[in-house]
């Protein structure tokens, strides 16, 4: 029993290290996908032709290429034209870009939701635009898109595990140490499993908290 | 005197369709003009032609001695900026065939956020105007409550008083019953009929051509993006020249 715990205890303390990194890249390209999303679905409504063609571009580019490819060709790609990326950096950026590709279509499909009736109202009590968009469009688009966006997050919880293969210091990164170290590999993959359950299964509770609280307001 | 409200020329195409070909007409402060007409004949693109939320192809709209939606230029009009839109439409209140109340929204907030983010009203005094209005429309008992709790009628009341929050210069109404089950018009008709006694300025489209009777000083009937016929409610809705308001007001009765 004691050996057992000190393996735990051994194998634990370097995954759970892994686990804040995963953490930091899953907000950090989170927010950066949201970020994205969200303006090129607004830019999309508005912007001249060019731009939306190039915003098009981006988003097909990267949903129909693997995510696994995107950091890699962010991490050596940049390397290889002389700008040094740190693995972390690399990381963040492609699943962000990536992220952002996936939620400018989930933006774009919750902004044409909205009956278009709703922003001539808002713009017939003397609304600009821009203020018809953050008051009047965008909660109402939160309420739509709320859920594809809380399934994208869980998703990229777990799929931060691909940036281990660009030596990012994630749980899997660690995971993969460790069993070249000490050949623990199936106690160790449990353990990795675990770690992600943990994180994950609290944010999808969280997802459908939010769900709820918004459908009470329907 | 000058008109209120004065709209000239007013053509309107959307591509190859032409809606509105060549509209004039002249509103006085506190008059009502009802338009009627069969569907497709324009009169709904009139009316949001006067607001901008159409723009027109030619002519012009005049509100209060202002040109509106446009700036003259040397030798010629440009449209306005939508910012400078926004603030000539905040003059005009108009009210839609499908009410548009924000979802998100209860009632009070449906009335009191243009007070709010338009004319830089505290959230204390844009409430007490929502709360005034909805009064007005006997919906204060509904303040609290969301759209989607609303009936059709109670919505359309609703969106009234959003449009009045605005203390508009001119209303414009838009089929405002046409979207309601039968039994929900009325309750709206009366609130528009009170508004009307009020002295607001008005241009109403509507299929309701008693209520255009009542209410109007002029009506409008209108075919294929013109003026067909018009005058004085009596006599273009009781004695009507034209065979095709004949025709139109015919069908209308029986149904």
């Amino acid at each position: 029993m004691e050996a057992f715990l000190q393996k735990i205890y051994t194998l634990g303390g370097p995954l759970l290290l892994g686990a804040v990194t995963t953490v930091e890249i899953t907000v950090l390209s989170f927010i950066a996908a949201v970020v994205i999303g969200l303006l090129f679905a607004l830019l999309k409504l508005g912007a001249p032709r060019p731009f939306v063609w190039l915003i098009n571009i981006y988003v097909e580019v990267f949903r129909n290429t693997p995510v696994l490819a995107q950091v890699f060709i962010i991490y050596f790609g940049l390397a290889y034209s002389g700008i040094k990326v740190a693995s972390l950096s690399a990381a963040i950026i492609g699943l962000g870009l990536n992220g952002g590709a996936v939620l400018t279509e989930v933006f774009r499909a919750g902004l044409s939701a909205i009956h278009r009736g709703q922003r001539e109202a808002a713009l017939s009590v003397g609304m600009t635009p821009w203020t018809s968009i953050r008051f009047i469009i965008l909660p109402q688009t939160w309420r739509i898109t709320l859920p594809p966006i809380g399934n994208y997050a869980i998703a990229l919880l777990k799929d931060t595990a691909v940036v281990s293969a660009i030596a990012a210091p994630e749980i899997m990164f660690y995971a993969r140490n460790l069993v070249t170290s000490t050949f623990e590999t199936t106690y160790i993959y449990i353990l990795a499993a675990l770690l992600y359950f943990a994180l994950s299964f609290p944010l999808a509770r969280l997802v459908d908290h939010f769900e709820k609280r918004q459908r009470a307001w329907q | 005197m000058e008109p209120l409200l004065r709209v000239e020329g007013l053509h309107k195409s959307f591509g190859s369709l032409d809606v509105l070909m060549g509209v004039d007409l002249a509103l006085m402060r506190g008059h009502k003009i009802a338009i009627i007409g069969p569907s497709g004949c324009g009169k709904s693109t009139l009316l949001r032609c006067i607001n901008y939320m159409e723009t027109p192809n030619r002519g012009h709209i005049h509100l209060d001695g202002e040109l509106f939606g446009e700036k003259q230029t040397n030798g010629g009009y440009a449209r306005m900026t939508e910012k400078e839109l926004a603030v000539q439409r905040a003059q005009i209140g108009m009210v839609f065939q499908g009410f548009y109340l924000w979802p998100h929204l209860n009632a009070r907030d449906n009335v009191a956020i243009a007070p709010q983010k338009v004319r830089g009203m505290s959230k204390t005094q844009a409430d007490e105007l929502a709360d005034a209005m909805l009064d007005k429309v006997h919906m204060s008992h509904k303040a609290d409550e969301f759209p989607e709790r609303l009936s059709g009628g109670q919505q359309q009341r609703v969106a009234i008083a959003r449009a009045l929050a605005q203390e508009p210069k001119l209303m414009l109404f838009d089929e405002p019953t046409s979207a309601l089950d039968p039994e929900l018009i009325g309750e709206v008709l009366k609130v528009i009929h009170e508004l009307a006694d009020e002295g607001r300025s008005m241009v109403l489209v509507t299929h309701e051509i008693q209520f255009a009777r009542d209410v109007a000083d002029w009506v409008i009937f209108m075919g294929d993006g013109v003026i067909v016929e018009e005058g004085p409610p009596d006599q273009v809705l009781g004695a009507p020249k034209n065979d095709r308001l004949r025709g139109f007001l015919n069908q209308i009765v029986e149904h």
